[in-house]
């Protein structure tokens, strides 16, 4: 009788990642679930580069920067995928543990039996007649922020010297955070998270321009 | 819109909307009736099916995102290793009482001890805390992973 | 039932003797075929509950429901004992709906609920296995010309031990069809059990772990349809108006049901119908209640505590009694709005013709759905059949069946058979609530700390009015203050109810434990009060006053040696005890717990020891225990529905949480052996658990909590 693995080579945990992935791209061309409606107007906008220019001293002006990028950093929509005690995310704007209890473990994909994307498949899913729940975020991939990576309970002076150390943000340069954080497709869920979910403040466009913005000025981090 | 989906090896041709839940697919319009609706919102994993092999819940996995993965269903999963080795053990051990969600717990720990041949109670947490059980049959449902992973080495 | 243990020894063999003279009067009027070469290949009814093919499998027809609690199994042992059949060569099938073959001996009627399958079908399965044993055995007897007494039955065979000479029961059922149907029986004695006692398989099992089980929501008779319902939200409101433009246009959608207060979306498949339902564009006139909120229906509550109060139960002066002992416990105790939250949503499949109608669900209460469906229908009972399934969870939700009226309805408007679904939403916020309760406890201690009087007032809906009116007797519901004058041997007591209904339109019911599980949390809670003011140990305490009840006093003892009581804890860490005498069997648990600085409380382990008399089968006692405790952890922990707008506002398991496998602590289950008559299990453990948790919380923080959901928050705030 032939195991499951045998059968799915791609169940094995170790290509769990991959398997995620290409169940995830099937869904590629296929058409968006949530088709995005026209731009709804910007509840929470973010603050422009310009509005810096006032800030003579160039150290203070980066931090203003980024404090003002950290609206998103440390907005729900970021920071649930962003534990730092644990591998167990958290949901809502509340950030109460997510229910059903899930660990992402190492792997920031689940473990073997029961991955993310058991529940959160490639776009937002809406649910019909849900109350409190109107849609199940979706993105390609769906995972949770390495260990190195947690920034609940942190400081903007914590978070801020975790993203510039390549030890711990995945080995990347400041070129490459200006990149991932204005272009990166997860990221950029944030803005698009499905019914009954408030975005983050401004657009992934603005907030890459600050974060563009804070580096040419130094990256400085505040205190 | 027609899609062609393959359920436990067999292909079946179903013309529904693209949105529609991969569950009713497989209640309504195959007629494989053992994955079951708890909720509608993947919060009590009543629906649990494998996609080549990995637990989805199918109450919000669309036909549309399906595409040429194979669907396995409770129907099945007794033709795995993993999935003999689960319902074998859950007999042995008399987990069963109303039975309405083990065949979404079945699911989840048959893709559970594919990939993990000594689950802790952890482990087990991790994966299992998605399916709900209203009988009670938890604690029997911690043993018989464990007999059924144990059974594999 | 809890009320029940007092009813039901007598009515028993009573109604025993009734099915057996039916049996013994009129072979035809119990289903016994006459004989003809074409029946001799039929297949052979020996009393209702059995039927004999020539080859294959004897079906038992069991008339209780299955669901999950095991009486396809239990009733099956039985039968099968005594007509010497092993599992494996019987199946289990549901009776048809027939309160006359099928109803419950005490509660006449075709119900499922009140742990009483065993209880009043103790003696009656046993004594139609036995009958059915002997006309094979007769009917051997005649074939052979040998004396029936030479003759055995075992294993599915006759056998002539003189000979060795052997006929299968297949071969001779028709033949002991015809024969007249003994007034006597002789039931085996315990020592002589084979199957009874013994730890078996279920018979229900193999196919609830393939997918082959067919539940309610399985039914697929040739052509159905699927409906999505929406049922107006708030209490007694109505339907106003639907815009289905869009609706009709989804996909597989067919028709659109509107009734004076749901409207369902008929489709192809349940998806389309849901969508379809998503897509109306429903406006409800929200009726009489549809301000009403949480607070103001607490309020209510809160209020009728104060009376005018019948009084259910007085022993002694307990006015005097207070009088002279002015020491003592005074407590509220407050009991939220609990659903049942079966993982099945209701739902039922019907096909309605001019001449007759099918009914497929799964329900508690066969004969009334049959009655119910034939009165949405225009039918006689008669032209109704009830096709009942294996239930996914009862817990008493399914002892109503809103469920069958409501699918009739829908029914009427739509050709074929059609499956009206309900959403989770639905099933949550149409539910047969356990309604807010208030307990009013005075236990005033003597000099020596004992109590001299027991006052209890319960203030709660008089459920059996409307659900089993032989239960509701000079303004008293018997089940709700059911336990309320406890076990203790306290000389004055007096126990009086006051009637508190929901409001109109919102229908409230039967839940897990029903009245003892209402009562439990004020009895067991305010006994451990006492004990504390008396500065005795809660055990103790409990034992000095248990004089008169050694069977409960055994079960105390059980658990206490079981569960490490009275072992070091550490701090943050403490035990707590409760007990309960109630479906005439006696119930004591022990749940440990943990609080932690932050206030936050893990379940760590709970014992329960049980005494249900004589056991049939013990794996399927402690099923039952375990499943009774985390039904009831459950609700203590999170049990709690909201109102506002005059709708209840939850409505799925993130906003209406249960117990998942990651919170359920450790549970020991302990039986007593015993050769008393049998007791219910399937409630038994479910009272116990939420006081048990009460007091230990007490010993490990030195809160005592008195209302339900257990307030973590002021925990919490410590």
């Amino acid at each position: 009788m032939r195991s499951l693995l045998a059968r799915f080579p791609r169940a094995g945990f170790a290509s769990l990642a991959a398997g995620v992935l290409s169940a995830a791209l099937l869904s590629f061309g296929s058409g968006a679930v949530d088709k995005p409606a026209a731009p709804a107007p910007d509840p929470r906008p973010l603050q422009g580069v310009a509005s810096f220019q006032s800030v003579s001293d160039k150290a203070e002006r980066s931090r203003a920067l980024f404090t003002e990028a950290a609206k998103v950093i440390t907005d729900p929509r970021c920071m649930n995928c962003h534990p730092s005690a644990n591998r167990v995310p958290t949901q809502g704007d509340d950030m109460h543990p997510h229910v059903p209890f899930i660990n992402a473990g190492d792997s920031g994909i689940g473990s073997g039996g029961l991955s993310c994307g058991a529940c959160h498949r490639a776009d937002n899913t809406t649910l019909a007649g849900a109350r409190l729940i109107k849609s199940i975020p979706g993105a390609n991939p769906w995972l949770l922020a390495p260990h190195s990576m947690g920034w609940q309970g942190l400081t903007l002076g914590e978070i801020c010297g975790q993203l510039k150390d390549p030890g711990r943000n995945g080995g990347r340069t400041l070129s490459d955070i200006r990149r991932h954080m204005s272009e990166d497709h997860l990221v950029g869920w944030a803005w698009h998270p499905g019914e009954g979910r408030r975005p983050a403040p401004g657009t992934q466009q603005a907030f890459g321009a600050l974060i563009s913005a804070w580096i040419e000025t130094g990256a400085e981090c505040p205190s | 819109m027609v899609y062609s989906v393959n359920v436990n090896g067999v292909r079946h041709e179903v013309d529904v909307d693209p949105d529609t839940p991969l569950l009713w697919v497989l209640r309504d319009v195959i007629g494989l009736t053992g994955t079951k609706f708890g909720c509608g919102v993947a919060m009590c994993g009543a629906c649990t099916v494998h996609l080549n092999g990995l637990a989805v819940r199918s109450c919000i996995t669309q036909i549309q995102d399906v595409g040429s993965a194979e669907v396995m269903t409770v129907e099945s999963i007794g033709e795995t290793a993993e999935g003999r080795r689960v319902q074998k053990a859950w007999l042995e051990l008399d987990v069963v009482q109303c039975g309405y969600c083990q065949s979404g717990q079945i699911m989840s720990a048959a893709a559970l001890i594919a990939t993990n041949s000594k689950p802790s109670d952890e482990d087990i947490d991790a994966v299992m805390a998605g399916n709900i059980c209203r009988c009670g049959t938890y604690p029997r449902i911690r043993a018989a992973i464990k007999r059924a992973a144990a059974e594999g080495i | 039932m809890g009320v029940l243990a007092r009813d039901l020894t007598g009515d028993v063999s009573r109604r025993s003797f009734l099915i057996s003279a039916a049996l013994a009067g009129g072979g035809l009027v119990m289903g016994l075929r006459p004989v003809g070469s074409a029946a001799a290949a039929e297949t052979a009814a020996l009393t209702p509950f059995i039927r004999i093919p020539p080859q294959g499998p004897v079906q038992l027809v069991i008339a209780s429901a299955e669901m999950g609690q095991g009486v396809y199994m239990g009733l099956a042992t039985l039968i099968a004992e005594e007509l010497e059949l092993r599992l494996d060569q019987v199946e289990a099938v549901a009776a048809p709906a027939d309160r006359k073959l099928y109803g419950h001996p005490v509660l006449g009627d075709q119900i499922t609920g009140g742990s009483v399958t065993i209880r009043g079908f103790w003696e009656p399965m046993r004594r139609a296995g036995a009958t059915a044993r002997a006309l094979l055995i007769a009917a051997a007897a005649q074939q052979w010309g040998a004396p029936a007494a030479s003759l055995r039955a075992e294993s599915g065979e006759v056998v002539d031990p003189a000979t060795g000479r052997r006929l299968p029961y297949g071969a001779l059922a028709a033949e002991a069809a015809r024969l007249p149907v003994p007034e006597q029986v002789a039931l085996k004695s315990p020592g002589e059990f084979k199957l009874i006692g013994k730890v078996q398989e279920r018979i229900d099992t193999p196919a609830k772990v393939n997918g082959a089980a067919r539940f309610g929501l399985d039914a697929r008779p040739p052509g159905v349809k699927f409906a999505a319902l929406a049922i107006c939200p708030t209490f007694g409101g109505a339907l106003k108006a639907v815009d289905d433009a869009r609706a009709s246009q989804v996909k597989g959608v067919r028709q659109i049901v509107k009734l004076s207060d749901a409207v369902a979306v008929v489709a192809d498949h349940t998806g389309a119908a849901r969508k379809g339902l998503a897509a109306l564009d429903i406006t409800w006139d929200r009726g009489p209640n549809g301000a009403l909120t949480t607070e103001e229906l607490e309020r209510r509550a809160d209020a009728a505590v104060e009376g005018p109060a019948v009084v259910a139960h007085r022993t002694g002066d307990v006015a005097a009694a207070e009088a002279a002992h002015p020491r003592g416990v005074e407590a509220v105790y407050r009991m939220p709005i609990l659903c049942h939250s079966a993982m099945e949503p209701m739902n039922c499949t019907v096909h309605l013709r001019p001449d007759g109608c099918d009914v497929w669900v799964g329900t508690q209460v066969a004969d009334r759905a049959r009655r119910a469906a034939a009165e949405a229908a225009g039918l006689p009972e008669d032209k109704v059949v009830v096709h009942n399934q294996f239930l996914g969870g009862g817990f008493g939700r399914r002892l109503d069946h809103d469920n069958v009226t409501l699918a009739v309805r829908v029914a009427r408007e739509v050709e074929g058979p059609v499956q009206v679904v309900w959403s989770r939403e639905e099933d949550i916020r149409h539910d047969s609530y356990r309604y807010l309760n208030r307990s009013r406890l005075s236990v005033r201690l003597g000099p020596d700390g004992m109590p001299a009087s027991w006052s209890h007032r319960v203030v709660g809906p008089a459920i059996m009015d409307r659900f089993l009116p032989i239960f509701f007797k000079d303004g008293v519901d018997l089940d709700i203050v059911g336990g309320a004058e406890s076990p203790y041997d306290i000389p004055n007591k007096l126990v009086d109810f006051v009637r508190h209904e929901a409001p109109v339109g919102m229908l409230t019911g039967n839940w897990r434990g029903v009245g003892p599980t209402r009562n439990a949390p004020a009895v067991e809670g305010g006994i451990d009060e006492a004990a504390h003011l008396a500065g005795v140990e809660p055990v103790e305490y409990r034992r000095r006053l248990l004089s008169k009840s050694p069977r409960l006093r055994a079960v105390l003892d059980l658990v206490v040696e079981r569960s490490g009581w009275g072992g070091a804890l550490g701090p943050g860490r403490g035990r707590g005890v409760a007990l309960l005498q109630d479906f005439g069997s006696f119930a004591a648990t022990v749940a440990q717990v943990h609080v932690d600085a932050s206030g936050r409380l893990t379940v760590e382990r709970i014992d329960c020891a049980v005494d249900c008399g004589v056991v049939i089968n013990p794996e399927i006692v402690r099923q039952q225990v375990e499943s009774g405790v985390v039904y009831g952890l459950s609700a203590a922990l999170y049990g709690r529905l909201t109102v506002a707008d005059g709708a209840i506002v939850e409505g799925n398991f993130d906003d209406a949480p249960v117990v998942r496998i990651n919170e359920c602590p450790a549970i020991e289950t302990h039986i007593v052996a015993s050769s008393e008559a049998p007791g219910g299990v399937g409630e038994l453990s479910t009272p116990g658990v939420a006081p048990a948790l009460m007091n230990a919380i007490f010993a490990a923080t030195g809160k005592r909590l008195r209302s339900l959901p257990l307030a973590v928050a002021e925990l919490q705030r410590a």
